[in-house]
């Protein structure tokens, strides 16, 4: 039997069907599972997608021939059945389950699973694991190293940080993804504290979320004027690029955070050079991706992007039919890009066994 | 423990020194005597003997956490930490105690030193249980012997005084030796270090703090000559000699007492009259007159047991150049040329073996100076020390008591190719930092890159970013946590000093290796070869050795 999807220098393909899934090259018809720009990509003639992505994709997009599609309902393209299930990554993610002849494929796009599958992000459906033959998974955070608090721990976090600014008199900038990671924290703050103010690029997501039926609390674009007493109290939420520049400058004396997974190692959170890293990922973490994997079912896994190698081989070791996919998905964007992940073009091949470093050359520097 | 380990979260977090002080003082505030003996003490750089090795600090992670060995060395080359590492991979704790950090190190930690490996195992694990997080990261620092933290023991005392309201010169001559291996902490020590008064007795063998040189360019801006006291920079161990109450004793910079690590000294102390304390370089001395190479020293420092033979091979002498107490008194704020002669008149009898005069050197101006600094390699120095005549005795830094100047003999310099790459630690974690440099054998026209130098420092942080992405991409193989990678990158690399060694594929060993620059303008073709190395060798070995 033929596998149901396979990977092509477009990106991933469904034969039988005759679509891809998140290309990366313009394809006639693509099947995408969340709007990040390394999954949903312009050019495609025809795109088909989760119903609650349609605000965000058409955001990012402009004008695309979409068709949306129910979490749950299902559509016939070329014999192959396809319907689309709630990945809890950003809203409007999804996996793409195929099903073909018996045979039952699904792709993860990128997920994150809490304990149980709990619904913790305010902005979009909690995963749904569903039962497959092969799951096509991320695995960004694939390192026992990477395991993340209960949201609301975070959300204390960032709560007594901001608050603790405010009563010293500086504003916070918290530094997070504009698209997904921002709106989770704004669902996520108490809002009591301060005024809460918007970088351009977040601000036009909020919108996007706004018009989709998210709930978020009121905010205000960090544009022209930011009153002097009010920036002393104020939350700040910029994409990760604004960082250093003459744009953050504004806010007067401030305290700086960042909020993504990789600020889980103490060596990355000071290469980002702020105060301080809040640990909150729209990725899974090692024990999420042992659950994902595990309540699919599959008996095959193929894993796509982040720590690749380190995932083939643990889930060999469990008996599991493991494989890769070089795909070029990024991964959590905004920071480390690389924190330790397997060397570029090594995905698909198994972490070479130990050997011995180079012979130690000259150095007798104390 | 729970206190210790939060300052300690705190610390390692922040990047702002107003920050850390307002930490430390919290802390102070609030811990018992007993626990904040052994806090200043780790925040201070005391290290006691590494309790457990890491070997079975690996074990007990290993058992403790499940995984298999190639998973958890997986991550701890993401990581780059092994404290880190372990806190990461370990199950939810299952309670936390309340026991304070003395209580932690005395009853918990030392008692581990000596145990079978399997009950340190067993301990060590029921430890972790009973710890969050930032406790789990500390305890495995404090056994694993890495523990260090981004606080410089001047913050250290400059929190205990504002603490103690007592002046931080004060605090920092009782914490002399306050970190010494051999004297563990206690609250009555702690209680001395912080007590009210301005000059609390000072210990018999104590020494001052030591005044420390700034790097100097270019000497033009100095004004006139006759104001400077001219003299080499030796190229040896920075240490105070001690005469007091019948007693020697001989302090290095790093506030460890190394007296019986040099007994030629400690004997030449004897000839001083008590109440006298020296400043000089503790170097190694072959013809009773001259510094041989710092290789000699290094040679002995790093043998465990002082033996008739390295004794006799690597001899070693105190080279004095200031004097900070006669009779008893301290000499710190007379000037220079008065301590000076103070020096001279002290040494007339005292002089000998194991104890010299550093000279005085005469330059009639800057450009005498300049060809005085030229000899240096000759003479196996690093260059000149110009010591304001004026100045009284710093502490530390600082330059309003006058100022101390190095003006070193350029480093050496070659271009040379990165070869091998290694992920760094500590801050630099995960990205690779640590690298190998390869120049040119000279067999053309098969000529191949030899290896003869290892570096991590030198670069700006975004430099290091954009060598670590050049690195990623263009990696042969990898060896464990080294990398090897297509040659593609120059770097100048400065050195201190540079040696004939078989033991290296290279046939020298170079000192001090650093990043001056890359060279992104010269190509892999034009990197420096072996025997531009020998030249350096030839033209730069001692006179005297
Ligand atoms: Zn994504
Ligand atoms: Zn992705």
């Amino acid at each position: 039997m033929s596998d149901l999807v396979v990977l092509r220098p477009e990106g991933l393909y469904c034969p039988a069907g005759d679509f891809h899934i998140d290309p990366w090259r313009p394809v006639e018809r693509a099947v995408i599972t969340h709007a990040h720009s390394d999954h949903a990509r312009a050019g495609h003639r025809h795109y088909l997608a989760a119903s609650p992505s349609a605000h965000v994709l058409r955001a990012r997009l402009g004008e695309i021939r979409l068709q949306t599609l129910d979490y749950g309902a299902a559509l016939d393209i070329g014999g192959v059945r396809v319907s689309l299930h709630p990945a809890g990554h950003v809203l409007g993610s999804a996996q793409v389950r195929l099903a073909h002849r018996g045979t039952v494929w699904v792709v993860s796009g990128d997920y994150k699973a809490a304990p149980g599958f709990a619904a913790e992000d305010a902005t979009c459906a909690p995963f749904e694991p569903v039962r497959c033959d092969a799951f096509i998974s991320e695995s960004t955070f694939g390192l026992p190293v990477y395991r993340w608090q209960p949201q609301a721990r975070i959300a204390d976090e960032i709560n007594a940080w901001w608050a603790g600014n405010a009563d010293a008199g500086r504003a916070s900038i918290l530094y997070a993804y504009s698209f997904g990671k921002a709106q989770r924290i704004l669902a996520m703050i108490d809002a009591r504290i301060g005024p809460v103010y918007c970088h351009g690029a977040t601000e036009a997501v909020n919108a996007a979320y706004r018009a989709s039926g998210v709930a978020l609390p009121p905010t205000l674009p960090a544009g022209a004027g930011v009153a002097a007493d009010d920036r002393r109290r104020a939350l700040v939420l910029a994409p990760p690029a604004a960082q250093g520049s003459a744009w953050a400058r504004r806010f007067g004396e401030a305290a700086d955070a960042f909020a993504s997974g990789w600020m889980q190692l103490r060596g990355a959170r000071r290469r980002q050079g702020v105060d301080r890293g809040f640990v909150l990922s729209d990725h899974a973490d090692w024990p999420g991706l042992e659950r994902a994997i595990a309540a699919s079912g599959a008996s095959r896994v193929i894993l796509t992007h982040g720590q690749v190698a380190v995932m083939v081989r643990h889930l060999a070791a469990q008996g599991l039919d493991a494989q890769a996919f070089a795909t070029e998905f990024a991964g959590e964007a905004g920071s480390a890009a690389d924190a330790g992940a397997a060397a570029p073009g090594a995905a698909a091949g198994a972490p070479g066994a130990e050997v011995a470093a180079p012979a130690s050359p000259a150095a007798t520097a104390a | 423990m729970r206190r210790f380990a939060r300052l300690f979260a705190a610390l390692d977090a922040s990047t702002a020194t107003h920050a850390k002080l307002a930490a430390l003082k919290a802390y102070l505030a609030e811990a018992a005597a007993a626990d904040a003996a052994w806090a200043v003490y780790f925040l201070a750089g005391g290290t006691p003997r590494r309790t457990v090795p890491t070997r079975v600090l690996r074990e007990a992670a290993l058992a403790a956490s499940g995984l298999p060995e190639w998973l958890f060395e997986e991550c701890y080359q993401a990581v780059g930490d092994l404290a880190e590492t372990i806190a990461h991979v370990l199950p939810a704790p299952a309670a936390e105690d309340d026991l304070g950090l003395a209580g932690w190190v005395e009853e918990r930690l030392l008692p581990l030193r000596g145990q079978p490996a399997a009950t340190v195992r067993e301990r060590l694990i029921d430890h972790w249980r009973v710890l969050d997080w930032p406790g789990r990261f500390l305890l495995t620092k404090l056994i694993g012997g890495g523990f260090r933290v981004g606080v410089s023991r001047l913050l250290v005392i400059r929190a205990l005084a504002e603490h103690a309201g007592v002046d931080a010169t004060v605090v920092a001559q009782r914490m002399m030796g306050y970190t010494d291996t051999d004297a563990l902490p206690t609250a009555e020590r702690f209680a001395r270090l912080i007590a009210a008064g301005t000059d609390g007795p000072v210990a018999a063998g104590a020494p001052y703090p030591f005044f420390l040189a700034h790097a100097l360019a270019d000497p033009a801006a100095l004004g006139a000559v006759a104001d400077w006291q001219v003299e080499w920079k030796y190229d040896g161990i920075r240490a105070q000699l001690v005469r007091r109450a019948g007693q020697a004793w001989i302090w290095s910079r790093g506030e460890e007492l190394v007296t019986e690590r040099f007994p030629e000294i400690a004997a030449a102390g004897a000839r001083l009259p008590d109440g006298t304390v020296l400043d000089g370089e503790i170097v190694a001395c072959t013809d009773g007159r001259r510094p041989a190479p710092f290789a000699l020293l290094q040679k002995r420092i790093g043998r465990k047991t002082l033996t008739r033979r390295i004794l006799a091979e690597a001899p070693a002498a105190f080279i004095a150049y200031d004097l900070l107490e006669t009779g008893g008194s301290d000499r710190r704020t007379l000037p220079q040329h008065a301590r000076r002669a103070l020096l001279e008149a002290t040494l007339a009898h005292a002089a000998g073996p194991g104890l010299l005069l550093a000279p005085v050197l005469d330059a009639a101006d800057w450009a005498g100076c300049a060809a005085l600094r030229a000899e240096a390699r000759a003479r196996g120095v690093e260059g000149l020390m110009l010591k304001e005549r004026a100045g009284r005795y710093g502490t530390g830094r600082t330059r309003e008591a006058g100022t101390w100047w190095k003006w070193k003999v350029d480093p050496y310099s070659i271009d040379c190719v990165l070869i091998y790459a290694q992920a760094g630690h500590g801050r630099r974690a995960g990205l690779y930092t640590d690298y190998t440099f390869a120049v040119w054998s000279d067999d053309a026209p098969e000529r191949r890159l030899v290896p003869f130098a290892k570096a991590y420092s030198g670069l700006t942080d975004d430099e290091f970013r954009a060598v670590d992405a050049v690195i990623r991409r263009t990696t042969v193989e990898k060896f464990g946590p080294v990398r090897s990678v297509t040659p593609s990158l120059v770097f100048e690399l400065g050195f201190e000093g540079i040696q004939a060694s078989p033991r290296h594929k290279s046939g020298v060993a170079v000192r001090f290796p650093r990043m001056l620059r890359l060279r992104p303008d010269k190509k892999v073709e034009d990197a420096d070869t072996l025997a531009r190395l020998r030249e350096l060798l030839a033209a730069g070995a001692p006179a005297a050795a």
